[in-house]
């Protein structure tokens, strides 16, 4: 080919053809290169658009949940209780709370069941269904929402009330489709009366769709399904979160301060350096270890506690965050620090006064990334005792809790699988949600603070 | 109650201290004196003084006070019941407790544990008032001694910001501490795991099978060599998909792609990156394992749903950002003059890229590529949910597997009795993974500033 470009303009036609043929195959793999290319970003661009087609498609119906609304009687021949007790005068705090106690768990050993099966039987007064049958389209979880109507207000007894009651996982499934509906008796979850009830009281409009607010209301639960939310997980992650924003970031922040404005260039600032960027590539599982060694183990800090997971995480994004501050500072041009050194003053007043506020967006964009990473990290929480099955809201950082990147975990790996795909799908749905809304957070507020200054 | 009290008065202090440093430095000035720092320097520094002891006396107390006051109640209860120990006593001091927060026990309650209850309360109010006057003390007089030196000529500015830097440094000492304390725990308890298993078993075994902890101590086989194998055979498939899309799609958006493509596309792929690895295992879980099965069952090719072959590909789309953004980067070091040169010579675009931009990149993209597979090691969310957990060291990606980070998960979740090796190996196979990947990551960075040196 090279002497094909030596002598251009003396060319013989044969030469010309030669150079008309080699470039015909030079474009044609120019074309082809192009459209590995092309090939690659679309691989990429559908790779994102499987995944989140999937998880749309799979969690969005999972937010309408089948509800009955039944006419529930609270009735004296089965609710047969004795009145709630009063604190008396001279009586202690304890005997009160030990009588209001007893008083409960005679409430709770009520039958409530016989009370839903007798609003269902009222819904439908000719079905053909026993008990265990019928009851198997409410959720289990339903007779302590009557429970506790009942607790808050002992006055309903005698009387009629509308209320709104899940149905079970498996009614659910059954009128959503997610099991099909061909398969023979043996395989199917609910008996043939209680999947012709389901039908019917759909059809008269006993059950309908609902937005499932307890995804966002309800804690976990096992026994009952079609009640596990999400709202313990949530605040065990918002708990884990208060604690990165308030440890990591004066930590990153002040440390990056010193090594970019401060640090002597020697040996140890050099360790320093070499060691943040080791550590912001070292596995996030390795820091689960270091959590379960030091801070379980050794200072024998609660299992399961969002404090510990918040220190686990700081720890983790620390790098992140330093890293990110360290490049925002070496973006302030030099003409300012020199401005403010001219006009006397301090290194210390030039950094807090002059250079670090035309840093805030970008340590605030550092900070929402790395709260963000932290918010869907998993793997070390799993080894500090995180994926303990939690029914309750952690009241303070030291209670039991899960996370919701946990909570995700703990569901899809639930043996009722075709109703927790799509309760896991939704998980993950407000799970990305919440990233994107910080992400968008951290956009408005850069553009917003970069305007101002 | 009583913290919000402590916060209340320690805010009090914090707030007359600082004004008590500066109106004393304002009234120097005015009396003709040149301040050498600013009165707001002065204030900072008397308060600094009158806060930190009172701080140091309550942290004092607050890692003592359960001591005292446990002492306290023992002091207190009957010999027949102190002798008692164990559960008894544990009871008797929580009853005297709840006595004395006024919520009363359940039934009546024995003279001795009122007496102890009354005492219990009129301690822990003596107690909480001493400390207060102790802290309240060493602040005031702290605030005394500083407020004191502040003369003209005294630079309260100077021992501010020593503060201040001493702050700062120990910030940046944190990040030493995590490494130290990753180095330590990992390597005392392998030591402690190797004192139960030789290192030579459990470096070059070929059986992984660590049994239940109730076996006892002495049985099971730690080979790493399968766990080691899963991790290599799944880190290869994703780099095969990763490296190959992740390159073309850094050159295309770098040398071909208009700003505006590049401004909109860009974004859309990292978007990848900011996904949780949770969401990747559930998605490789449910729909890219079903899937491979299928088409693995169309071709006459026995592909199991959750294998090698599914974490693979999944976590390659996973590190497809990585290695774009960061071959992206790099690529667009390269210096334009090359480029251009290679152009005005006649080259197509493509040759160019191949022949010229490719190749004085290379050095950074094996660096980034080194940086991928340090990730994809260290992975684990994926791999938990897509690839098995099946430790046999198989040929066959279509196979189940299992990885050094599967099994820290299996072997470690929920158990906090580091004593059994079952436990322990969790960090002998954690020192591997974190020496695995330091030794990754200090190669390619060192590789990658080399190069960004080469350009600069």
């Amino acid at each position: 080919m090279a002497e094909t470009f030596t002598q251009p303009r003396s060319a013989s036609g044969e030469t010309l053809k030669t150079i008309r043929s080699g470039l015909a195959r030079r474009h044609a793999r120019e074309r082809r290169f192009r459209t590995y290319g092309i090939a690659a970003i679309c691989a990429a661009l559908g790779a994102v658009a499987i995944l989140f087609t999937m998880i749309l498609a799979k969690g969005l119906p999972a937010f309408s949940q089948a509800t009955l609304t039944l006419e529930v009687f609270f009735d004296p021949a089965v609710i047969k209780v004795d009145p709630k007790p009063v604190q008396e005068q001279g009586q202690s705090e304890a005997d009160y709370q030990k009588a209001l106690r007893d008083w409960e768990r005679q409430v709770t050993l009520v039958n409530w069941n016989r009370v839903i099966e007798a609003a269902l039987r009222r819904a439908a007064p000719d079905a053909e269904i026993d008990t265990r049958q019928a009851l198997s389209i409410v959720e289990t979880s339903e007779r302590f929402v009557l429970r506790d109507m009942f607790v808050e207000n002992p006055d309903l007894l005698g009387q009629t009330v509308t209320v709104d009651l899940l149905a079970s996982a498996n009614a659910d499934n059954w009128l959503k489709g997610n099991i099909d509906r061909s398969l023979p008796d043996a395989q199917q979850q609910l008996s043939a009366p209680a999947r012709a009830l389901t039908d019917r009281l759909l059809e008269d409009g006993t059950i309908r769709f609902a937005f499932a607010w307890q995804i966002f209301t309800n804690v976990d639960s096992r026994s009952a399904p079609a009640s596990a939310g999400l709202a313990g997980a949530f605040m065990g992650s918002l708990y884990m979160m208060l604690v990165v924003i308030v440890l990591a970031v004066p930590l990153g922040v002040g440390s990056a301060i010193y090594l970019e404005e401060f640090a002597p260039k020697n040996r140890f600032t050099d360790l320093i350096e070499v060691n943040i960027n080791n550590l912001a590539a070292v596995p996030s599982i390795v820091f689960g270890l270091l959590g379960a060694a030091v801070f379980i183990n050794y200072f024998h800090l609660p299992l399961s506690a969002p404090l510990v997971g918040g220190l686990v995480l700081t720890l983790m994004t620390l790098p992140t965050i330093i890293i990110a501050t360290r490049s925002a500072l070496r973006a302030v041009p030099p003409s300012l620090r020199q401005a403010a050194l001219g006009l006397g003053a301090s290194r210390m007043q030039m950094v807090f006064h002059h250079v670090l506020p035309v840093t805030y967006p970008g340590i605030l964009t550092a900070t929402i990334i790395g709260v963000a990473q932290a918010l869907g990290e998993t793997a070390p929480l799993l080894l500090i005792g995180m994926n303990a099955f939690v029914a309750s809201v952690p009241a303070t950082p030291l209670d039991q809790s899960t996370a919701l990147p946990v909570q995700i975990y703990l569901w899809q790996g639930n043996e009722n699988r075709n109703f927790f795909e799509p309760r896991t799908s939704a998980a993950i749905i407000v799970l990305l949600g919440l990233m994107i809304a910080l992400n968008a957070l951290a956009v408005y507020l850069r553009t917003r603070l970069e305007r101002r200054t | 109650m009583n913290t919000v009290i402590v916060a209340c008065l320690l805010l009090l202090l914090l707030g007359f201290a600082y004004q008590a440093g500066w109106s004393r430095s304002k009234q120097i000035a005015s009396a003709g004196g040149r301040l050498h720092s600013r009165p707001n320097y002065h204030g900072s520094l008397v308060a600094i003084w009158a806060l930190v002891p009172a701080l140091l006396i309550l942290g004092l107390w607050a890692l003592f006070a359960d001591d005292a006051s446990r002492a306290y109640i023992m002091a207190q209860l009957p010999a027949d019941v102190q002798a008692q120990g164990g559960a008894g006593l544990l009871q008797a001091i929580d009853r005297v407790n709840q006595i004395a927060s006024g919520f009363g026990v359940i039934g009546e309650a024995a003279p001795y544990e009122i007496a102890a209850g009354e005492a219990l309360r009129e301690f822990r109010t003596l107690a909480f008032a001493l400390v207060i006057a102790a802290a309240a003390g060493t602040g005031a007089l702290g605030l005394y001694l500083a407020r004191r030196r502040i003369t003209a000529r005294f630079r309260a500015r100077d021992e501010v910001e020593r503060v201040v830097r001493f702050l700062l440094i120990a910030c940046s000492i944190v990040a030493i501490l995590t490494t130290i304390g990753i180095v330590a725990s990992l390597l005392t308890e392998a030591i402690r795991f190797f004192t139960f298993v030789s290192p030579v078993d459990f470096f070059f075994g070929t059986v992984w099978n660590p049994r239940f902890s109730s076996v006892g101590a002495g049985s099971g086989e730690y080979g790493l060599l399968p766990l080691l194998w899963g991790t290599l055979m799944i880190t290869i498939i994703a780099m095969l998909v990763s490296v190959p899309i992740g390159l073309m799609t850094a050159v295309y958006l770098t040398q071909y792609a208009a700003p505006g493509m590049r401004n909109a596309i860009k974004p859309v792929i990292e978007v990848l990156a900011g996904i949780p690895t949770i969401v990747y295992g559930f998605f490789a879980l449910v729909t890219v394992g079903p899937f491979l099965a299928r088409l693995g069952a169309t071709v006459g090719f026995d592909i199991r749903a959750t294998s090698a072959l599914t974490a693979g590909i999944v976590m390659g789309i996973m590190i497809i950002p990585f290695i774009s953004s960061l071959s992206d980067d790099i690529i667009r070091q390269v210096p334009r003059a090359m480029r251009d040169g290679s152009l005005g010579l006649g080259a197509t675009q493509s040759e160019t890229i191949r022949r010229v931009i490719l190749p004085a990149a290379l050095p950074g993209i094996v660096g980034a590529f080194l940086l991928a597979v340090s990730r994809a090691i260290g992975e684990t969310m994926i791999v938990v949910l897509a690839a098995g957990n099946s430790p046999f060291l198989r040929l066959n990606p279509g196979e189940p597997v299992s990885t050094v980070t599967v099994t820290i998960v299996n072997q470690l979740t929920g158990d906090t009795d580091f004593a059994s090796p079952q436990s322990l190996v969790a960090f002998a196979l954690g020192l591997t993974l974190f020496l695995m990947t330091l030794i990754l990551n200090v190669v390619a960075l060192f590789i990658v500033r080399r190069y960004r040196e080469q350009y600069e």
